[in-house]
């Protein structure tokens, strides 16, 4: 699985992959995680408010930090 | 006119004189009393306004936005570009992903900047202890102002054709379409959101809230009285122009400036040039200047500095005469 976060490094982008590392720690998933911070990519994903989620190329949530039901539901899926 | 706030300044008293036993007249008295009553007040109405103006944006997604402004001239698009830019304060960090979107929707550079001007500048944590501190009367002059400045200056802008001094690359960038949020949200969705955005502002604001409630608070009780009125006064041209370059590159927490403001104004400094300083200090900051500095070329940042500066002073002097 491929987690991407989009955010160009503001205080909620931080918290973002804190909370989704905490996560695949708890649940023991295998992902990989890549900050995206270059504007091409994150518009290419049609995002425009950040921090936003990708998994497996597919916006999860955008503008807001997710909370850990979020995560849990999207990489268990 | 009924105070609604009467409540609270009688808890204050009864905290400050009774329960604390600070006899009133003294300094202490006046600090401790204003920092109770500030603090109750600027957070319940951050709660309140937090809460309806969140709401409200449920409705108004940046995708929305582009889509309605796109290829639209005219002054009444500026005026809506403006009024959007009231209502959705963006942390500058998404200030670009949403010039480049807007760009790629064929929103006019002129309405993108309208946007871009008012968005932090008109926002509702500010609105909230501008109306809790220094009144409504002075809120909405504020809110006006700061919206027909968004008007005047993303218009200019447009007028001088200054779309070459856009970062080339912004207009190579294609914008997908994926991430349009569902739009079927029902009223207790749009609530949670709201309550979500309370719980998250006042998180960050409170601190610097605390911060300059206090400072606001000890100025207040032990400046001499009339201080500023002697050194900052409107007999004084050099003023509102003086605190308005202090603002622009000051990177500071509005929230604590506006309390210490209210206190400034207390001891004489003039209202229209507080405001200009609290402008100021919203409507451009150095780290913002840094990110747009991305996709914009200086000549541009240059002209959109120099048109919200000399705007904001024009402004402070206005409110000085007026008032």
């Amino acid at each position: 699985m491929k987690i991407e976060i989009l955010g160009t490094g503001c205080p909620k982008c931080k918290k973002t992959k804190e909370v989704i590392e905490k996560v695949l720690k708890e649940t023991g998933v295998e992902a990989e995680v890549i900050k995206v911070e270059d504007f091409e990519t994150i518009l290419n994903y049609g995002v425009m408010v950040t921090p936003a989620v990708v998994i497996d190329g597919e916006v999860k949530l955008a503008g807001k930090a997710p909370d850990e039901k979020d995560i849990r539901k999207w990489i268990t899926e | 006119m009924v105070d609604i706030f009467y409540p609270l300044q009688w808890i204050a008293d009864k905290l400050t004189y009774e329960v604390f036993g600070i006899a009133p007249d003294t300094h202490l008295g006046a600090s401790v009393n204003f920092i109770i009553y500030d603090v109750m007040k600027i957070f319940m109405l951050l709660a309140v306004m937090i809460f309806f103006i969140s709401y409200i944006r449920t409705y108004i997604t940046p995708e929305k936005t582009r889509k309605v402004l796109g290829g639209k001239k005219g002054l009444h698009y500026h005026l809506l570009a403006s009024l959007i830019g009231t209502v959705t304060p963006f942390c500058s960090c998404s200030s670009v992903p949403i010039f480049i979107g807007f760009v790629e929707a064929g929103v006019p550079l002129g309405v993108t900047f309208s946007f871009l001007i008012t968005s932090p500048l008109v926002n509702e944590a500010a609105v909230a202890a501008l109306w809790a501190t220094i009144g409504l009367k002075a809120t909405l002059m504020y809110v006006i102002s700061g919206t027909l400045l968004g008007v005047f200056g993303g218009y200019l802008i447009g007028f001088l054709k200054m779309e070459e001094y856009v970062a080339d690359f912004v207009y190579k960038i294609k914008v997908g379409d994926q991430a349009k949020k569902p739009e079927d949200l029902n009223i207790k969705e749009r609530a949670t959101i709201a309550y979500e955005s309370v719980k998250d502002i006042v998180g960050k604001v409170w601190i610097y809230v605390i911060i300059g409630v206090t400072l606001g608070g000890i100025f207040h009780g032990y400046a001499p009285e009339g201080i500023l009125a002697k050194y900052a006064g409107k007999d004084n041209p050099l003023a509102v122009p003086i605190a308005v370059l202090i603002g622009v590159p000051l990177y500071s927490n509005v929230m604590a400036m506006i309390p210490v403001m209210e206190s400034l104004i207390g001891k004489g400094l003039p209202l229209g040039t507080a405001l200009a300083f609290l402008m100021a200090v919203n409507a451009i900051s150095l780290p913002e200047i840094i990110i747009l500095k991305k996709v914009l070329k200086n000549e541009l940042i240059g002209v959109f500095v120099l048109i919200v500066t000399v705007s904001i002073i024009f402004t402070g002097y206005m409110f000085n005469i007026i008032m």
